[in-house]
C-alpha cells in the first residue's frame, strides 16, 4: 500500500517570455489500488501535472511538495523517480533512432528492477503483453517509436507501463487521438494494471469518452492550475453534458 | 560563412536539407567541381597555405610533414610496413613504381596525393582474378613502424600505394587497417570492372601523435558495385578524400563512413562521386561523433552530375551528434546537376547536440543518464553500422564504438545536468 500525495504545488514553465506560473496550489493524494481521474480544459495544468511528476526539465517547482510514501519525490532525479514507481506514459512520446524495442524494454526493465530479468520469462512475459495490446513481434525489433502511427506509441506506453509495473502510473492524455478500436486495446491494458491493488492510476484527459472504458474512483477538474472541483465518477457523466463552460465562466480570467 | 542549423535534435528523421547549399542553380559560390584541378605532377600543387577551398577546415601546420615542402615533394621514409593476408582466391603482389597497372585510377586531386604518388617506394596490388569469388575477408595491415621512433618529432614521413582490383565479375570484401604510429599519405586505387562486387572497409586506428593523408580513388565499370566503407577512430589528424568515378551505365556506389573524434582529434572527410554516364546509383552516408575539446570533424560531400550522366539517382547524408563542450563539427554537402534528366538526387545534413527529449524519455524509464547516453550514441551508429553488411566488421564496429564510448563517458559521467545546453560548442552547417 503507498500513497502519492501532492501538496500545495506550485509549477511555472519556462517560455521564450520568460517563466509563467501554469499550476497554483494542486493537491492530491493518490493511494494504491484507486484510479483518479484529472480532468480539464486546455491550458489548466493537467500535462504540467503529468511532467512536474515526472521530473522534466522544463518544469520548475516553485513551492509545495510531492512525497511518495513519504519520500522527497522532488529531490529525485528523473530516471530516480522512476525507479521508486513512477511512471508517465507521455502524450508524445520521443523517437530515439537505432534502439529497438526490445533492447529499450529490457535497458528499462533491468534498470527499474536493479537486475536484469531471467531471460526466459522475461521473453515470455514481453510476448504475452504484446499479444494482450495486440501489438506484431516483428514491433520488438523496430527503433523505439520511430516511424510509429499513434496508436502505435500509446499501446508501447501501455506496454512499458505493464512490464515496468510501477507504483502510479501517470496517463497524460493517452486517449488522444486513437480511434474507438485502438482506445479500447489501449483501455483493456489500463484494466489490466487496475487489477493489481498495489498500482495507483492517475488518468489525465480532456474527454470523457475513456471514462466509459476505464471507471474512476475519483474525478478531479482541473481549472486554471489547480482543482476548481472533485467527485466521484458521477462528476464526469456532469462533464459529458455540460461540458467546462460553467468552470471557465466562473473563472475571472485565464 | 557558418550558419547554426535550426535542428538540434539526434533525431535523424526528421532533419531536412539546409537550403544554404548549392544546387548547381543560379550563381555558384566557387566554380565547379569538374574544373578543380587533378595531376600527377607534385609541381602542380601548391603547398597549402590553409585558405584554400579544399584545406579551410585542415590544420595545415599540423599536415606540414606530408607536403615535402623542403624536398620538392617527395617523401624518403620508410615509416610504414604492409601486410597482407588474403583469401585464397585472391593474388598479392609488390610491384616497382612503374607498374603499368597502377595509376589508372583517377588523378591526384590535392597535395598530399601528389606527393603519395611522388613518393612511395613500391606498391602492393591485390588481385580478384575474374569471376572469382574471395571465400574470405582479406585483410590488409598498414603498420606504423616503431622503430622509426617512438617520438613525434622522430616520425618519418612516409608514402604508400595500394591497388585493389577486382576484376570482371569478381566478388571481394578487402579490409584495410591503417594502426600504430605513423606521419603517412597514401593512395588507395579501387577498380571494379564490369560486374564486379567489391566491398572495402578502410579503418583508421592510428595511435595517438599520427599524421594522415589518404586518397581514395575508386573507378567503377558497368554494373559493378562497390561498397566503400571508412572508419576514423584513431590519429592526431586523419583526413580522407575518398573519389568514386563511374566509367560504365549501370553501376553503383554506397559510400559509409564513421568517425569517433576525441580531443585534439582532427578528422576530415572529403568525398567526390562523379557521375559522368547515364543510370548509377550513388549512395553516400558518413556519421560522427565528437567529445571533447578541440575535437574537430569535417564532412564535406560533393556529387557531380554531368550533361551526360541522365538517370542517375543519388542521395547524401551526414549526420554529426556532439557530445560535449568544445567540439567543432563541419559539414558541407554540395550537388551539381547539369542533367533534369535524372532518378533523384538529394542531400541531408544535420548536426546536434544530445535531444534532451529523448534523454528525458529514457531515463524516465529508470534508465541513468549515463546508459541513456550511450543508448543514444549506440543508437545514432546502429543503422550505418548494420548497412556494411560484413557481420565481423559490423561486431569489431560495435566493439570499437563501446571503446570510444567508453572512454568518452568517463567524460560525460562528470558533466553535471544541465551543463550541456547552453554552453558554447559550435554546431555549424557550412555552404562551400
Amino acid at each position: 500500500m503507498s500513497t502519492l500525495e501532492i501538496r500545495d504545488l506550485h509549477v511555472s514553465v519556462e517560455t521564450k517570455e520568460g517563466p509563467k506560473q501554469i499550476l497554483r496550489g494542486v493537491d492530491l493524494t493518490v493511494a494504491s489500488g484507486e484510479t483518479h481521474a484529472i480532468m480539464g480544459p486546455n491550458g489548466s495544468g493537467k500535462s504540467t501535472l503529468a511532467y512536474s511528476l515526472a521530473g522534466h526539465p522544463k518544469y520548475h517547482v516553485t513551492s509545495g511538495t510531492v512525497t511518495l510514501d513519504g519520500e522527497d519525490v522532488l529531490a529525485l532525479s528523473v530516471d530516480a523517480r522512476a525507479r521508486a514507481g513512477l511512471f508517465l506514459a507521455m502524450q508524445y512520446p520521443v523517437e530515439v533512432p537505432g534502439v529497438s524495442v526490445s533492447n529499450f524494454l529490457r535497458t528499462a526493465k533491468t534498470a527499474i528492477d536493479g537486475t536484469a530479468p531471467p531471460l526466459r520469462s522475461w521473453v515470455k512475459d514481453v510476448r504475452t503483453a504484446m499479444d494482450n495490446l495486440r501489438m506484431d513481434p516483428t514491433f520488438a525489433e523496430r527503433s523505439v517509436n520511430e516511424g510509429f502511427s499513434g496508436g502505435e506509441k500509446k499501446r508501447h506506453e501501455i506496454l512499458q507501463m505493464e512490464l515496468l509495473k510501477p507504483k502510479f502510473a501517470i496517463l497524460d492524455e493517452t486517449d488522444s487521438g486513437l480511434d474507438v478500436d485502438a482506445l479500447r486495446v489501449v483501455s483493456e491494458g489500463v484494466n489490466r494494471v487496475k487489477e493489481n491493488p498495489d498500482v495507483g492510476v492517475l488518468l489525465i484527459t480532456h474527454y470523457t469518452r475513456i471514462l466509459r472504458y476505464i471507471t474512476p474512483d475519483f474525478v478531479h477538474v482541473f481549472v486554471d492550475g489547480k482543482v476548481a472541483e472533485e467527485g466521484g465518477p458521477e462528476l464526469a457523466d456532469r462533464l459529458e453534458n455540460e461540458g467546462y463552460d460553467r468552470f471557465l465562466s466562473s473563472t475571472p480570467a485565464l | 560563412m557558418t550558419t547554426a542549423t535550426d535542428s538540434l535534435s539526434t533525431d535523424h528523421s526528421k532533419a531536412t536539407a539546409d537550403g544554404s547549399h548549392s544546387h548547381g542553380v543560379g550563381p555558384l559560390p566557387e566554380a565547379s567541381r569538374a574544373s578543380r584541378p587533378t595531376s600527377f605532377d607534385v609541381a602542380d600543387f601548391a603547398v597549402p597555405h590553409g585558405r584554400e577551398e579544399e584545406w579551410r577546415f585542415a590544420p595545415v601546420a599540423r599536415l606540414a610533414p606530408l607536403f615535402a615542402a623542403g624536398t620538392d615533394g617527395v617523401l624518403d621514409g620508410h615509416g610504414v610496413l604492409t601486410t597482407v593476408v588474403e583469401a585464397p582466391e585472391v593474388q598479392v603482389e609488390i610491384v616497382e613504381r612503374d607498374d603499368e597497372r597502377l595509376g589508372k585510377a583517377g588523378k591526384p586531386g590535392d597535395r598530399t596525393s601528389a606527393v603519395a604518388w611522388a613518393s612511395f617506394p613500391r606498391a602492393t596490388i591485390v588481385t580478384i582474378p575474374k569471376e572469382a569469388v574471395a571465400s574470405e575477408v582479406t585483410s590488409i595491415r598498414i603498420e606504423g613502424v616503431e622503430g622509426a621512433g617512438t617520438h613525434e618529432a622522430a616520425l618519418e614521413p612516409s608514402a604508400t600505394h595500394l591497388l585493389i582490383h577486382a576484376e570482371a565479375l569478381s566478388q571481394a570484401v578487402v579490409v584495410i587497417d591503417h594502426i600504430g604510429h605513423a606521419a603517412l599519405t597514401e593512395t588507395v586505387e579501387i577498380v571494379a570492372d564490369d560486374g564486379a562486387h567489391l566491398t572495402v572497409v578502410t579503418v583508421h586506428d592510428w595511435a595517438d601523435g599520427s599524421v594522415h593523408a589518404s586518397s581514395h580513388r575508386l573507378r567503377i565499370g558497368r554494373d559493378a558495385t562497390v561498397k566503400h566503407i571508412a572508419v576514423t577512430l584513431g590519429g592526431d589528424v586523419v583526413r580522407i578524400t575518398p573519389d568514386a568515378e563511374f566509367v560504365g551505365e549501370g553501376a553503383s556506389v554506397k559510400m559509409l563512413g564513421l568517425y569517433f573524434a576525441d580531443a585534439g582529434q582532427h578528422q576530415e572527410q572529403r568525398l567526390f562521386v562523379d557521375h559522368a554516364v547515364p543510370n548509377c546509383i550513388s549512395r553516400v552516408a558518413y556519421k560522427g561523433a565528437l567529445q571533447g575539446e578541440g575535437a574537430h570533424t569535417v564532412w564535406v560531400g560533393d556529387v557531380l552530375i554531368r550533361a551526360a550522366a541522365e538517370g542517375t539517382d543519388t542521395y547524401e547524408l551526414n549526420r554529426n551528434l556532439v557530445l560535449s563542450d568544445g567540439a567543432r563539427a563541419d559539414s558541407v554537402p554540395n550537388l551539381e546537376i547539369e542533367t533534369g534528366l535524372i532518378e533523384g538526387a538529394g542531400h541531408a545534413s544535420a548536426t546536434g547536440r544530445f535531444d534532451d527529449e529523448q534523454l528525458f524519455y529514457l531515463r524516465a524509464r529508470g534508465i541513468p543518464e549515463s546508459d541513456a547516453r550511450r543508448l543514444v550514441v549506440r543508437g545514432f551508429f546502429a543503422e550505418l553500422i548494420h548497412e556494411i553488411g560484413v557481420p565481423a566488421i559490423e561486431e569489431r564496429l560495435i566493439g570499437a564504438i563501446e571503446r570510444e564510448l567508453e572512454k568518452s563517458m568517463s567524460v560525460l559521467d562528470s558533466l553535471s545536468e544541465g551543463h550541456v545546453e547552453g554552453s558554447e560548442v559550435s554546431l555549424t552547417t557550412e555552404r562551400a
